[in-house]
């Protein structure tokens, strides 16, 4: 590695240095383009690679993990600085990330964590899911101040990760909240069209008067709740306070119309931590913690929102 | 004729009936049916407008499958309809070209695998096989991978709008089904399409078109699938590509088996897979009512579908009439219809 | 004779119902120790629904069977086999591919420790086959032994295993006469231990010679029990049929044929038959005659357009056509009743009543369905006029029996009023009365001045029916045979090389 760096760096002693992690080459394996927010993850890495000087290879695998191993490989035969992979699947990656560690190339997995030891890779940068639904539940407890409130929760697909925690950590949320109860709980599938069919349930079956909010897995299915409500006769956002996780642009539009009134982001800014890391390992040999925790910002109708849904809008979701 | 209609979808009615007494039991409002904002409103409404997809996928299924086919596209074609509508008018133009579009688009498709399997002989499964993995691609492509959401009220009013108080899905599945069933029975082609379900080589040695009308089947299959893909997306303001029809193919086959049609193809009733769509849409209602922790949806769901299948299941059926014969009910017709016969024959010259 | 004994099996009221048709109404069947009783009637009587109606493989839906003083209810073949009734069907159903004793003993196997023991079991089946007169090699294929001797390995297993009653559904129709008489024997030396068998067949002769009774069904009716020895073999017919069987008559005074309807020149397809030439007058019938795969079937396919020919022309009325599909024959008011009913005639599950109209319908095209009335009067019509028997023409048509099938798809055709008939085997595996029926009525549609082909592998039939023969050969036509020189005789000749010369 570090013979490669000095071949590399005197081939390229003629381009002025214009950033610590300038002249490095990183190759980014994205798992495809499924929805607006890989797009705006896909986005954001190429912006972050761009203001540090970064030259980045990218792959994006379609969905498939041979794809995925066959860039990471191809990335190791090109002799990269790093390698960042958001791996489709959790497992099957301890061949491939051993070969980057023969060659002596550190990779930060994305967003998702794999099955594998954990000296295979430098860190990984994700999210918290149970941390995103606390500050979900915070926010509701705040708001009430007190105040009863029964509240229906739309759940993620069954059983899966991003489902059971952000539920987990909803009720960590309001765990101090005696006042707050949830009455009624049904997946919505992460689809608009699962979250308003079910929200129509919900309304039919408590009522809408007897709804005090909504707590939505993701943005979508609040997005689809929000139509049924109105449908149903009720003001979402007013009546129904509504609360949800991603921070898709929609939702922000929603919130601008004061249809909903919070959501908690899962940054697509996953790179930004993983190149912070990278430069300066680079810089000093600093090693990362296994685990980098992104920031889960919570947003209010106090935020200007429609600042927000045009940046989101420009980052491709 | 409606009598004999009558007599075919008895189970479904009865079926259909149990299960909403089921939705009753779970929620005592079920029934109530208020008019609220100018629209109907209650459990009742949001079945049958719920319904509507499926509803209006196995209106096109249940001749795919009288004809001993299987359409396994139709769900992927509900993601390209919804793409194309909502491309159309995101592009600017009006709700009816986006509608025509869309509509066309499922033509296509159904163009497609009718050519496949009449033309090239490929077997149905397979031949659709083909586009239910390509469509979804292609409507993600349409859309980019994102949710493409739109504001045309015009587009919106097909999936989420209300004519006199009913909301929209529910008056394009019943048109639609009354108009196919009314096509295929007062004309010639329920026959045919049946004669060839049941055998295809005698059909066509009869004289049957048997590819013209194959090709048919499956571009009604496709009509149906893009009117259901606009109203899915119209409903959520936006065209959803990952997620839009999902699986739903597996249910519309499903209504036509619970409509007690045969997947070997031959007899099929229009009528019966539409009660048949209505129960899928009932049950799911009460597992949505009942307030069971979603874990238990798909268990639920499978135990009330097995009951059903095997309620409709020959053995079942047999042992039915025997009960309601030693009751006495259905022998004298069996002898009734034993005494007819022969003396038909002896008046005869 | 048996009268005095104890019936060894009484079936009395057998109701069996498809659909709202009645297959069996009110049947009695008793049976006596020690005879040989035959079950008889026309296709379609019932014969076959009766036993499966009584081993089980039915659900029957009235009616009691008692074997000696019990009452019994078998669930199927299994249940009905370990009371007593043992049943061996025409297409011998035991395994190929096993050996005698392993057939003989599937299920029952000598076992010692745990392990077939084949010695035992070979010695034993010697033994069981040795009382039937059979000394063969147990240890050997089943294969490698003549329908015959595996059918009486299947009758020595039903006997083995049951011991009442032993049902025989049609056991001689592939044997020969040596073979038949081996069978006889076995079956007398049965009865004289007391058994009581039910003996299948459409052989009246092989039904005096081995029966003590007689049972005749007929439309799903027992129409009476007769003892052999008190009556005749037209007795018998006449009880089957219902009428006496006028014998089918020659009428060499054929009125003379008229326009020529159809003419085909060099017409043929590579590979399935070689290029002929046929002339087609109105009121004419062309026999096709010649061996299995001579091209019979081959040329009515290619004259109806089933198979495109890609040689010859054809010519109808003097105007030029091309025949490239079944549905294009049709518009040119073609029919063809193809060889084989089932898969390309019949479109079973649709009713009597559809399949009638079907082609009438195809031609029309589906936007002008014809009218209920028009249905109602064109089924009434040919049922009438064909003397199709049913119970409705609602029920599916794969219920009716060979013959009532053929009718209706002649009535499918006739219904298209044709120019151009061809009929590829039209009285194969159908009853003698439907038989005569069918004959009769190409003569009449003759008569009426339509042009028919027929294909037929029965010389008799095409010398009663044809006003010219064409004699078919390795996919070729070799022969044409006109006016007095159709006879079986010259039909025999020109189809065996003989005439080659000429």
């Amino acid at each position: 590695m570090k013979l490669k760096s000095t071949l590399l760096a005197s081939t390229m002693a003629l381009v002025p240095l214009s950033a610590l992690a300038a002249d490095k080459t990183v190759g980014f394996s994205q798992i495809g383009s499924e929805s607006g927010w890989r797009a705006a993850e896909t986005t954001v890495t190429k912006q972050q690679a761009e203001e540090r000087g970064i030259d980045l290879k990218f792959a994006d695998a379609q969905q498939k993990q041979e794809n995925q191993i066959k860039a990471v490989r191809s990335f190791i035969a090109q002799g990269v600085d790093a390698i960042l992979l958001a791996p489709v699947v959790a497992t099957g990656w301890d061949s491939v990330l051993e070969e980057a560690q023969d060659a002596e190339i550190p990779v930060i997995l994305l967003d998702r964590t794999v099955d594998a030891p954990d000296d295979l890779y430098m860190t990984a940068v994700t999210s918290d899911l149970v941390h995103e639904g606390e500050v979900a539940g915070n926010w509701l407890q705040d708001e009430m101040a007190g105040a009863d409130c029964r509240v229906v929760e739309l759940q993620g697909t069954t059983g899966s990760s991003p489902a059971i925690d952000r539920k987990k950590g909803f009720e960590m949320g309001i765990e101090d909240a005696p006042n707050i109860e949830i009455v009624r709980s049904q997946t919505g599938d992460f689809t608009r069209a699962q979250g308003k069919v079910v929200m129509e349930s919900f309304l039919k079956a408590e009522g809408a008067e007897n709804i005090c909010a909504l707590y939505a897995h993701n943005d979508d299915m609040a997005v689809g709740a929000i139509q049924a409500i109105k449908e149903a006769g009720a003001t979402p956002g007013t009546d129904i306070k509504i609360v949800s996780i991603d921070s898709v642009p929609d939702i922000h539009l929603a919130m601008l119309a004061g249809e909903a009134n919070a959501t908690v982001e899962l940054t697509p800014n996953m790179a930004g931590p993983a190149f912070d890391v990278l430069e300066a390992y680079w810089a000093d040999g600093t090693m990362p913690p296994k685990w980098i925790q992104t920031e889960s910002k919570l947003y209010t109708l106090e935020d200007d929102n429609q600042a927000i849904y045009d940046n989101k809008k420009s980052l491709g979701y | 004729m409606i009598g004999s209609t009558l007599r075919r979808v008895t189970p479904q009615l009865l079926i259909l009936g149990v299960v909403l007494l089921m939705n009753l039991a779970v929620f005592p409002g079920f029934f109530t049916i208020e008019f609220q904002n100018g629209r109907l409103f209650g459990n009742l409404i949001d079945v049958l407008n719920r319904g509507a997809p499926v509803a209006l996928l196995s209106i096109g299924m249940t001749l795919v499958i009288a004809t001993k086919g299987i359409d396994l596209s139709v769900g992927a074609v509900m993601a390209i309809a919804g793409a194309v509508a909502a491309s159309v008018v995101t592009g600017g133009a009006g709700w009816f070209t986006a509608l025509l579009a869309a509509l066309a688009a499922g033509l296509l498709c159904g163009l497609w695998n009718g050519i496949l399997v009449a033309i090239f002989r490929v077997q149905p499964i397979v031949a659709t096989l083909v586009l239910m993995v390509a469509g979804r691609g292609i409507a993600q492509l349409i859309t980019e991978g994102k949710i493409m959401t739109f504001l045309n009220e015009g587009l919106i009013h097909l999936g989420a709008g209300t004519v006199a108080g009913v909301p929209t899905p529910i008056l394009i599945w019943l048109a639609m089904g009354t108009l196919v069933t009314l096509i295929v029975r007062h004309t010639a082609l329920g026959m045919l399409i049946e004669s060839i379900g049941v055998n295809e080589t005698a059909s066509r040695l009869a004289g049957i078109n048997s590819r013209v009308l194959l090709v048919t089947v499956y571009l009604v299959s496709g009509f149906c699938a893009a009117l259901a893909g606009v109203i899915v997306a119209a409903d959520i303001k936006g065209a959803d590509a990952n997620n839009a029809g999902l699986w739903m193919e597996l249910d519309a086959i499903l209504a036509v088996v619970i409509g007690g049609n045969s997947l070997l193809g031959g007899r099929f009733s229009i009528v019966a897979s539409l009660l048949g769509a209505l129960i899928i849409q009932s049950v799911n209602s009460v597992i949505l009512l009942s307030g069971m922790p979603p874990e238990f949806n798909l268990v639920i769901k499978a135990l009330i579908i097995i009951v059903i299948l095997v309620i409709q299941s020959p053995t079942v059926k047999h042992a039915l009439y025997l009960l309601r014969a030693s009751a006495g009910s259905a022998v004298p017709d069996a002898k009734e219809m034993g005494r007819n016969a022969p003396s038909a024959k002896e008046t005869r010259p | 004779m048996t009268d005095q004994k104890k019936p060894v099996l009484r079936a009395a009221g057998i109701d069996k119902f498809f659909a709202g048709a009645i297959a069996l109404d009110q049947v009695d069947l008793t049976l006596f120790p020690g005879e040989v009783h035959a079950l008889l009637g026309e296709n379609g009587a019932g014969k076959s629904t009766l036993i499966k109606c009584i081993t089980g493989a039915y659900h029957r839906d009235g009616g009691t069977i008692r074997l000696g003083d019990t009452e019994i209810d078998p669930r199927g073949p299994e249940e009905s086999q370990a009371l007593g009734i043992g049943t061996v069907y025409q297409e011998v159903n035991l395994l190929q591919n096993m050996t005698v004793a392993d057939n003989l003993f599937l299920g029952w196997q000598p076992m010692r420790a745990g392990m077939v023991d084949r010695r035992q079991m070979n010695r034993r089946a010697q033994d069981i086959l040795a009382e039937y007169g059979l000394h063969v090699d147990p240890s050997l294929l089943l294969s490698s032994y003549s329908i015959a001797i595996q059918q009486v390995v299947a009758i020595a297993r039903a006997v083995e295993l049951s011991g009442k009653v032993l049902i025989l559904d049609e056991p001689t129709a592939s044997l020969d006469r040596d073979e038949i008489d081996l069978l006889f024997s076995v079956v007398r030396e049965l009865t004289a231990r007391g058994m009581a068998v039910v003996f299948i067949t459409h052989f009246l002769d092989q039904v005096f010679e081995i029966a003590d009774r007689a049972t005749v069904l007929r439309n799903g009716r027992v129409v009476g029990t007769r003892k052999l020895a008190e009556v005749t073999q037209g007795d018998i017919v006449e009880l089957m049929l219902g009428r006496h069987l006028e014998a089918a008559k020659r009428d060499r005074s054929h009125a003379t044929p008229g326009d020529t309807i159809l003419s085909l020149k060099g017409y043929g397809k590579r590979g399935m038959i070689e290029p002929f030439d046929l002339e087609l007058r109105a009121g004419e019938v062309v026999g096709l005659a010649g061996l299995l795969g001579s091209g019979r079937t081959e040329t009515c396919k290619v004259v109806f357009g089933a198979v495109t020919a890609d040689q010859g022309s054809a010519e109808l009325r003097g105007k030029e056509i091309r025949l490239t599909s079944p549905r294009g024959a049709v518009e040119h008011r073609f029919g063809l009743c193809p060889e084989d009913r089932k898969i390309d005639g019949i479109v079973g599950d649709l009713s009597v009543r559809e399949n009638i109209v079907l082609s009438l319908q195809a031609r029309q095209g589906w936007t002008r369905p014809l009218s209920r009335a028009r249905i109602n009067e064109l089924v009434d019509e040919y049922v009438r006029l064909l003397d199709i028997r049913l119970a409705s023409p609602d029920m599916p048509i794969r219920l009716l029996s060979g013959g009532n099938q053929q009718k209706a798809l002649l009535a499918r055709w006739l219904a298209t009023n044709p120019d151009v008939l061809i009929l590829d085997e039209p009285t194969r595996g159908i009853d003698v009365g439907a038989h005569a029926e069918i004959i009769e009525l190409i003569e009449g549609l003759r008569e009426q001045g339509m042009a028919l082909i027929v294909a037929s592998s029965e010389m008799e039939e095409l010398v009663a029916y044809s006003t010219r023969v064409m004699v078919l050969r390795d996919r070729r036509q070799v022969r044409e045979l006109t006016g007095d020189e159709i006879t079986t005789d010259r039909i025999v000749k020109a189809i065996s090389q003989e005439e080659t010369a000429a």
